[in-house]
């Protein structure tokens, strides 16, 4: 097991920053570094483990504590490693939309998409959206890392519609082509769901004001290097004012590093499906799932 | 701007002010970047007259103009592009030390060192930098009137190996930067060496050139024609002395046969062949021939979603030329032998010690990754490094490395903010000494740890101008790891990560090392007795 006690960061700060230099080594000179960008994918790998085991144990307290998820409203912090997860199916298509770059994109998935908020998580591929209006009361914390990528969101028209629109992902944000580096195979990944998602996801959230505490525990947002405490502040206005647009700037990402993180969500965006284990199902969450996507990081890794 | 003043030792005009003066004359003198300036007026003057810039000039990454520069024998030292940029030669010298220990000597390369390698006989040690060009220095054996200075390393030839090149194919630019320099054994008159960026090798000849021809019936000495109508008789062309130049020309280019990036070379001992390995191929090639190269091993997986390592360093024995090792970044060593089969990809034996359970952390992938590979000068043993520690191996057993020294074991603690940073991808190289008794490998804040294998005893030292100074002993240092810090002791937190030494090289035969921080080559030596 790993000994997470030496560490001074907790899982989720890790693995935002591990995604941060994956997003830095893009750009670097020289091209991607394959040995760095393994080594940081098993930094990740480890800490999603962490992160996951420490869930789990979170959501058997929870289970515990039933009644108080119900009274809890107001949103205090966000967590964008939810359990809650897409199906199995919405994963499978995920991947192999974006290992073939066939149509059947991640914007597709539709259907199965469990009803919760995903809110956030922009880095996680917030894969599916909540469909419809009814929720179960979420007893997850949320979290917004990369809100850039909100920033780039479609107008706040597109926000009204797509809860009206399931799954349909008709409007395309992004394109993202990898280049395999060996076979010098092109991959177009259609993302431009998982962007839509992300918006939605937030504004729903907002709207809902969802989250929740566990009595037991109050996880703090804990941003990584790119956020600030003011951002909290100013998360915690937007959901109150309830705006339509996201507003929260980040510092030190222009524009275009928004559209980069995009594309980097979507690549990782099918992967990251794996990191969220389904909701209903606790034993189901084996590490074969999990773990399975660890591929998928790997190739969107190397697809660079 | 000339003054009065010329070096005692090598009668050169010296205009700068006096405190540069006196280091020069003391014959070792460290400039920062803010006085290259300076350097400039003073370094035209006295560059026509001589060739060997006497000068313990270190300048610290900088290059400037020769600005109508007549730059005919006088920079052959140093300039073999004299069109645009210049490096000015610094001159290194080793001063023993009248007690124990070594004693430093100051020299500074321009840009950042990625390489440092002496040759087969130590007479030179060659480095190369990020901006891609190479710096070789030569041993000389001081004069006798002088016996305190046992030998010197001068620069001898700088040249532009490598430059940045633009993968349209995929919009990649490739870095310049010398990633490993090889020497081939020499086999006659001139100096050949193999240097590397991430994706081109190329073979240099580096030659020496001390007669000119004189005396041509229909050429001038300047190089025009002769009218024939003028030329009364004949004569034959004498061969006359000049000035020692010294010239690198490339001789072999091995472009176009690595996807990824290449980390390693290795020049086989048969003389004919070298290796060079990238993330995940290692490819053979034959020094002649430059359009074709077998592929030797190639772990890329089918599928790359399954890829778990990659190759991160690779040799040759130095003994037998069929056998081969490569690193990976698990942890692991395999040991090829090229007759088994084509294609290595079966190892003939693996190396690998089982993971400490206790020591699990979320970081442990990345610090047990190798990062160089060292064979013994004898071919028994195989020496490792990894982030923390190095590791030596029997080439008989497998299971376990017979020796193993921890660098710096205070770290496992700081790993986190390491990662941060960045610090915790540093690639440390490793080295053995001539008899294979002791081995070196780098660390932080200049650092630099020396392992004695006989004795069991180890040792960490300094490479800074601070602490360093010509006949000085060089004192042991100790890192403090926790609870009450000693005198003198530096404790970690005071440790700066940013001044690392990544290269460092031992001579093949003496107690020379020659020690790499970010802009500076330091070279130690043994007392003399």
């Amino acid at each position: 097991m790993i000994n997470t006690m030496e560490c001074a960061v907790d899982a989720q700060s890790l693995i935002s920053i591990s995604l941060m230099k994956i997003h830095n080594s893009r750009t670097q000179r020289g091209g991607i570094k394959l040995h760095q960008n393994l080594l940081l994918s098993y930094v990740l790998r480890n800490a999603r483990q962490v992160y996951v085991k420490e869930k789990y144990a979170e959501i058997y307290r929870m289970q515990q504590y039933e009644e108080v998820m119900a009274v809890c409203n107001e949103i205090q912090e966000l967590d964008p490693l939810d359990v809650d997860a897409e199906d199995a199916e919405d994963e499978e298509q995920a991947r192999r939309a974006a290992r073939c770059g066939d149509e059947a994109s991640p914007c597709h998935r539709g259907g199965g998409a469990p009803t919760h908020g995903r809110a956030a998580a922009a880095l996680f591929g917030c894969s599916s959206a909540p469909e419809d209006g009814s929720r179960e009361p979420d007893p997850y914390y949320y979290y917004y890392y990369y809100r850039s990528c909100c920033m780039e969101a479609p107008p706040a028209s597109h926000c009204e519609q797509l809860p009206a629109s399931t799954g349909t992902g008709t409007q395309h944000c992004n394109k993202t082509t990898v280049l395999d580096l060996d076979t010098h195979v092109v991959t177009t990944v259609e993302n431009g769901y998982l962007h839509q998602d992300c918006c939605r996801c937030g504004y729903d959230a907002l709207q809902r004001g969802q989250g929740a505490q566990s009595a037991a525990r109050k996880r703090k947002v804990e941003f990584s290097c790119c956020a600030s405490e003011e951002e909290v502040e100013e998360l915690q206005d937007c959901k109150r004012a309830k705006r339509e647009e996201s507003s929260c700037s980040f510092p030190g990402l222009d524009y275009t590093d928004t559209s980069n993180i995009s594309n980097l969500i979507s690549i990782f965006g099918s992967g990251f499906s794996g990191l969220l284990s389904r909701h209903a199902d606790l034993e189901q969450v084996c590490s074969q799932q999990v773990l399975a996507s660890l591929g998928a990081w790997t190739r969107a890794i190397v697809a660079f | 701007m000339d003054s009065d003043f010329s070096c005692s030792r090598c009668g050169c005009p010296d205009n700068r002010d006096p405190l540069q003066q006196s280091l020069h004359s003391a014959r070792w003198l460290m400039m920062d970047r803010g006085s290259v300036n300076n350097i400039t007026m003073s370094v035209k003057a006295y560059a026509v007259k001589n060739t060997d810039f006497c000068l313990c000039l270190c300048l610290p990454s900088f290059y400037f103009k020769w600005v109508g520069q007549n730059d005919t024998h006088a920079t052959n030292r140093c300039l073999q592009n004299a069109a645009l940029l210049s490096v000015l030669s610094a001159k290194l010298r080793l001063v023993a030390a009248p007690q124990e220990m070594q004693l430093i000597f100051l020299g500074a390369k321009p840009d950042i060192i990625s390489t440092v390698e002496f040759n087969h006989t130590g007479e030179l040690l060659a480095t190369g930098d990020k901006g891609g060009r190479v710096v070789i220095f030569q041993q000389e054996i001081e004069n006798k009137n002088q016996p305190q200075f046992r030998s010197e390393y001068n620069v001898y030839s700088t040249f532009q190996s490598h430059e940045p090149e633009f993968d349209y194919l995929k919009s990649l630019e490739i870095e310049e930067k010398i990633n490993k320099i090889r020497w081939l054994p020499q086999k006659n008159a001139a100096q050949f060496l193999l240097s590397t960026n991430d994706k081109t090798i190329k073979l240099w000849k580096i030659s020496e050139r001390d007669k000119r021809p004189e005396g041509y019936n229909l050429k001038e000495e300047d190089g025009r024609y002769k009218d024939p109508n003028t030329i009364t008789g004949l004569r034959v062309p004498v061969l006359i002395p000049m000035d020692l130049m010294v010239e690198a020309s490339p001789r072999r280019v091995f472009a176009n046969a690595h996807t990824y990036h290449i980390n390693s070379i290795s020049v086989n001992s048969d003389d004919e062949t070298y290796l060079s390995a990238d993330d995940l191929r290692i490819n053979l090639w034959n020094l002649e021939i430059t359009d074709r190269s077998f592929n030797i091993v190639d772990i890329k997986p089918a599928n790359m979603e399954e890829l778990t390592e990659v190759i991160t360093a690779a040799e040759f024995h130095p003994l037998q030329c069929n056998t081969f090792v490569y690193s990976s970044s698990k942890g692991t060593i395999r040991l090829c032998d090229m007759r088994a089969s084509a294609l290595c990809d079966k190892h003939s034996k693996l190396f690998e010690e089982p993971e400490d359970p206790s020591n699990r952390s979320f970081f442990s992938e990345i610090i047990s990754s190798i990062s160089d590979v060292k064979f013994s000068h004898n071919g028994r043993y195989m020496m490792t490094r990894d982030y923390l520690s190095v590791k030596i191996w029997d080439l008989n057993m497998e299971s376990r490395p017979v020796e193993t020294y921890q660098v710096h074991e205070y770290l496992r603690s700081k790993l986190c903010s390491l990662y941060e940073n960045d610090c915790i991808f540093d690639k440390f190289e490793c080295c053995w000494n001539g008899d294979d008794s002791v081995v070196m490998t780098g660390s932080y804040n200049n650092f630099f740890r020396m392992f004695d294998r006989g004795q069991r005893r180890d040792m960490t030292l300094e490479a800074s101008r601070e602490n360093s100074k010509p006949m000085q002993v060089l004192k042991p240092r100790k890192v403090c790891a926790g609870g009450k810090r000693k005198k003198d002791e530096i404790s970690v937190d005071s440790l700066d990560f940013n001044k690392k030494i990544l290269h460092t090289a031992w001579h093949p035969q003496d107690n020379i090392i020659a020690v790499a921080t970010t802009n500076n080559l330091y070279i130690f030596q043994d007392k003399v007795n």
